[in-house]
This record gives C-alpha cells, sequence and structure tokens, in this order.
C-alpha cells in the first residue's frame, strides 16, 4: 500500500472511531452546559448501553436496529434516574460534592455489572458480513457505513431537537441562564432530567456501534472511552454542540494516524497530548468564544 | 377595587442577612404601584420573592386570593405574574424570535399566543424589525424592550418590572415609560420597581418607599412626590 492510501484508510478508521467519541462527547457536553458537571459516569452509561444491544442482540435475538434502540430508550432512562437520585439532591451543593458523587456513580456502575455479568468480555455477535467496498480510492466496510449513518441520522435529530423544538429552545434558555428560564414558566428540573436522558441516549447508540465495530463489549469498556470524549468535547469547547461533534471526529482521525504511522502504543498519548495543548493555548476549545456559548 | 397581589408581613433572608424586614403591601387590579427606595434597599428581593426565584421564610403572598408564596418560580408564571428582571437577562445566544417564544412557553394557544406576538410588535416596532436578530447584539434599549416584550407573552396580568430605566438613555427612558402606561392601559396591573424615582411617580397611581428592607412611606404617587422628605431623599431636592 502506498502511503497515500494509507493516509486515506486511516482517515475512514479514524472518522469511524471519531463518530463514537463524538456521540459521547455529545452528551457529556450536553450535561456539562446545562449544570456545569463533567459527569464522570458518562463512559459507563456508554458502557451499560452496550450491554443492553448485546442482550437484546443474543437473547432476545432481535436485529441491529430494534436492539440499538433500546438500548437508548432504557440507558437514556437510567440517566435520567442517575441526574434524580444522585445528581438533584446536590442542585445547591459545592461543585466538588458533585464531582466526587460522579465517580461514585462511575464506580458504582462498573462493579455493580460485574457483579451481573462477571468481568469477563463478551464477543459481540457480528451482525453485518464483513463486506468491503471500494469507493475510489477509499476501503470502506458494512460496519464503519453503518457506523457513519447511524452517527449522522443522530446528531441531525438532535440538531433539529435543540434548534427548533420547544424542548430544545427549553434546553439552550435553561443551559444560558437557569433563573430566567424559570421565569418563563420552564421547569428547569424536568428539562435537565430530559437532557441526561438525551445525553445517555446517544452514550448507548456509541456503545452499541463499538460493539459492532470492535466485536467485544466488557464493564470496565467505558473508561478510556470515556475520557477521549471529554477530551473531545474540551477540544470543541465545552458546553457546544458541534464542538463536541467535530472534536471527537478530529480526535478520531489524530488516534488512527498516529497508530497508523507511528505506533498504536502512542495513540492514547496523543488523546492526552492534545488535552494539554488545548487546555494550554486555547481553553475555551476550538469552537470555543470568549463569551463562553453554552449548548 | 379588587387586590390583586397581596404581600403579608414577608420576610426573606440571605443566609443570615434579613434582606427584607416584614413587608405588607397591596396592588389593586388595574393600578401602576411603584416600589422605590436606594440601592440595597430590598426592591429586587421583594420581586423576585413574588415571583418564585426566593422563598420568603414567615408571611404570606397571595395572588387573586390565592396564596402563591413556596410555590417555584415555574409555576407562579401560571397563575398570570411575569416579571421582567433586573438587567434584562435576555436569552443573548437566541434570536429575537425565539426570545420572545420562550416568554409563550407556558401556553399551548396559538392563535391567542399570534395575538400577543402582534400586540408585543405594536408596542416595540424595532423587535418586529429584528425578529431573525440575535439577541445579544440588540442595543441596551432594544435589550430592555425585547425582555419586557418576552414578559408579555405569558399574557400576564400582573407586570413586574425591575429598573426599565437602568442604563437607559433619558429620551429611551421616556419612551419605555409610555410603553408602561400604555400596557397598563392595556389592561395589565405593574408592579414598578425604580430607582428613577422621579418618571416612576409620573406614572404610577400609589408607590411605596423601601429602606434597608421596611416600608417607610406609602402612599398616593401624586401626594408623595410632592412630600418634602421623599423630594430630599429621593427626588434630588
Ligand atoms: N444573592 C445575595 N446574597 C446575599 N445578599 C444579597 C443577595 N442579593 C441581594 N443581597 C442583599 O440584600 C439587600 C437587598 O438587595 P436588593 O438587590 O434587593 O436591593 P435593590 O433595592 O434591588 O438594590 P438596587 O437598586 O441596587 O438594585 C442588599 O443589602 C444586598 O446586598
Ligand atoms: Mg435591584
Amino acid at each position: 500500500m502506498g502511503i497515500m492510501d494509507q493516509f486515506l484508510q486511516q482517515l475512514i478508521n479514524g472518522i469511524s472511531l471519531g463518530s463514537i467519541y463524538a456521540l459521547i462527547a455529545l452528551g457529556y457536553t450536553m450535561v456539562y452546559g446545562i449544570i456545569k458537571l463533567i459527569n464522570f459516569a458518562h463512559g459507563d452509561i456508554y458502557m451499560v448501553g452496550a450491554y443492553i444491544g448485546f442482550f437484546c442482540i443474543t437473547i432476545m435475538n432481535w436485529p441491529v436496529l430494534p436492539a440499538l434502540l433500546v438500548s437508548m430508550l432504557l440507558t437514556g432512562i437510567l440517566g435520567m434516574l442517575i441526574e434524580r437520585f444522585a445528581y438533584r439532591p446536590l442542585r445547591s451543593a459545592p461543585r466538588i460534592s458533585v464531582l466526587i458523587t460522579a465517580i461514585g456513580v462511575s464506580f458504582f456502575l462498573e462493579y455493580t455489572m460485574m457483579y451481573f455479568v462477571t468481568p469477563q468480555p463478551r464477543t459481540f455477535p457480528s451482525l453485518l458480513d464483513d463486506a468491503a467496498y471500494h469507493i475510489g480510492p477509499f476501503i470502506i466496510n458494512n460496519q464503519q457505513i453503518m457506523i457513519f449513518a447511524i452517527t449522522i441520522i443522530l446528531m441531525a435529530i438532535l440538531t433539529y431537537i435543540v434548534q427548533y423544538t420547544k424542548v430544545g429552545k427549553a434546553m439552550r434558555a435553561v443551559s444560558f441562564d437557569t433563573e430566567t428560564a424559570q421565569l418563563m414558566g420552564i421547569n428547569s428540573n424536568r428539562i435537565i432530567s430530559v437532557t441526561f436522558g438525551i445525553g445517555s441516549a446517544l452514550a448507548a447508540a456509541a456503545g452499541v456501534l463499538v460493539g459492532i465495530y470492535y466485536n467485544s463489549i466488557d464493564p470496565l469498556m467505558g473508561i478510556m472511552p470515556g475520557l477521549k470524549a471529554f477530551v473531545a468535547a474540551v477540544l470543541g469547547g465545552i458546553g457546544i454542540l458541534p464542538g463536541a461533534a467535530a472534536g471527537g471526529i478530529i480526535l478520531g482521525i489524530i488516534e488512527a494516524l498516529v497508530s497508523g504511522f507511528i505506533s498504536s502504543t502512542f495513540r492514547d498519548a496523543a488523546a492526552f497530548a492534545i488535552l494539554i495543548l488545548v487546555l494550554l493555548f486555547k481553553p475555551s476549545g476550538l469552537l470555543g468564544k470568549n463569551t463562553n456559548e453554552k449548548v | 377595587m379588587a387586590i390583586m397581589l397581596k404581600l403579608d408581613d414577608i420576610n426573606v433572608f440571605y443566609g443570615a442577612i434579613h434582606a427584607i424586614k416584614g413587608i405588607s403591601l397591596e396592588v389593586d387590579q388595574g393600578e401602576i404601584v411603584t416600589l422605590i427606595g436606594a440601592n440595597g434597599a430590598g426592591k429586587s428581593t421583594t420581586l423576585r420573592t413574588v415571583s418564585g426565584l426566593l422563598k420568603p421564610k414567615t408571611g404570606t403572598i397571595s395572588f387573586e386570593d390565592k396564596t402563591i408564596s413556596g410555590q417555584p418560580a415555574h409555576k407562579i408564571v401560571e397563575y398570570g405574574i411575569s416579571q421582567v428582571p433586573e438587567g434584562r437577562r435576555i436569552f443573548a445566544n437566541m434570536t429575537v424570535m425565539e426570545n420572545l417564544e420562550l416568554g409563550a412557553y407556558i401556553r399551548t394557544d396559538k392563535n391567542g399566543i399570534k395575538s400577543d406576538l402582534e400586540r408585543v410588535f405594536k408596542h416595540f416596532p424595532r423587535l418586529a424589525e429584528r425578529k431573525k436578530q440575535e439577541a445579544g447584539t440588540l442595543s441596551g434599549g432594544e435589550q430592555q424592550m425585547l425582555a419586557m416584550g418576552r414578559a408579555l407573552m405569558s399574557s400576564p396580568r400582573l407586570l413586574l418590572l425591575d429598573e426599565p430605566s437602568m442604563g437607559l438613555a433619558p429620551l429611551l427612558i421616556k419612551e419605555i415609560f409610555e410603553i408602561i402606561k400604555d400596557i397598563n392601559k392595556a389592561g395589565t396591573t405593574i408592579l414598578l420597581v425604580e430607582q428613577n424615582a422621579n418618571m416612576a411617580l409620573s406614572i404610577a397611581n400609589r408607590a411605596y418607599v423601601l429602606e434597608t428592607g421596611k416600608i417607610t412611606l406609602s402612599g398616593d404617587a401624586k401626594e408623595l412626590s410632592a412630600s418634602e422628605d421623599v423630594r430630599k431623599a429621593y427626588l434630588g431636592g
């Protein structure tokens, strides 16, 4: 393979991986935008989503799409429950208490899952045949096509909700100024709950897609992608939706290029080097304004 | 006339700070009542307690004979009370139209919303020209108009205004106060908080003077503006 072909191939791989990061990062950034919480349990929510999808496919024998939708629904509800019982009671508590609680929720999800599903990795059934297509200079396989398609559809739906629906406008209002949003008659608690629901559902979709892409899931699978998605959210500008999407894709591409051209051992280091560089040179992120625009 | 809003011996605290010390006041239906006082007297605190952003420690607030104190802010809007907060607090990253839509958040009557939107554009033609503009790029006066228009979109029976004159040029203040009078004439009762006591007393029916959390004077607006004490303390002689 020529170096150009290899570059293009890593680009495809990077966009696939980056789509997953982007879906997780969107939830991170939405939750941060609305209650200024770095929800460290978000990566574990993604893991739970992957397991729900796994059981739908293996035990219930469902095809991918219903499994994906049911996983998104149930994981969305889980996210809302976590918000209701772990975070809402701390609404007026110091930020650090909520952060520590988020870490607690993260461990709780990881070890509860280990108890019920064992720490052993599970093999995700391969649902699509491994056919690959040559499109111009690119080689793209079924799994990748599915990841692109689902990511684009979900992002389009999210954009529609946030920009044009009543609940989406309420989400933006609560993010911008919770108190004034309440003066409009917006029940901010309900909107925060919906935000957790949507963010968690997107993470669940990422979890199921990763299962299909890498064929393996385990109860600690959320830790690394959770951190990476956090980096992606910061890279794009935390609290900014298009920033999270762009940050995820960029991070995925950088990781793929680093593993392809340097060594895959430097992959993770590259991600965190980016975090440090962003924090040093543009803490508000690529799309961040100084005026701190949110959601 | 029927009493619309009644505060009965309200006490409000910020932690240990006793900001409102036993305030009682009334607003009758159809009136413009103003609450004047120096910086830090507790004017905003009083309004924020009526709109539910703050809870009184003791005392009750009733609106149209229903007790509303203790209800969350988003519920109080549904009773028919709308607040224009101090400093406008428009949603700067949204368009003028989106701000107005959020004002009508609690409503589902499409036709009513449409006619109220027309009413807002009649009061504030400048907003109509700027529907699609991002609200943060409006001038200070336009932002005040937007904050008022947004509050009117819930079709309130009682409008709470917190310092609508703040930071505006004298000519614009006159314009805004004319509009407040128009809004009142069209049937909305108004409780107006102002530091600009001259202007406030000139359009109000009645007034209350607030000093460090207590009401020290109250009465007919014309009589108050003629009173020696008020002139000295608030009207610059
Ligand atoms: N969030 C807060 N925490 C603690 N104290 C507060 C808070 N908000 C207001 N106060 C105090 O309560 C008192 C009343 O404040 P308030 O904002 O109601 O005054 P105001 O009459 O509206 O003044 P201004 O004309 O400057 O707007 C002041 O002493 C103020 O310092
Ligand atoms: Mg004030």
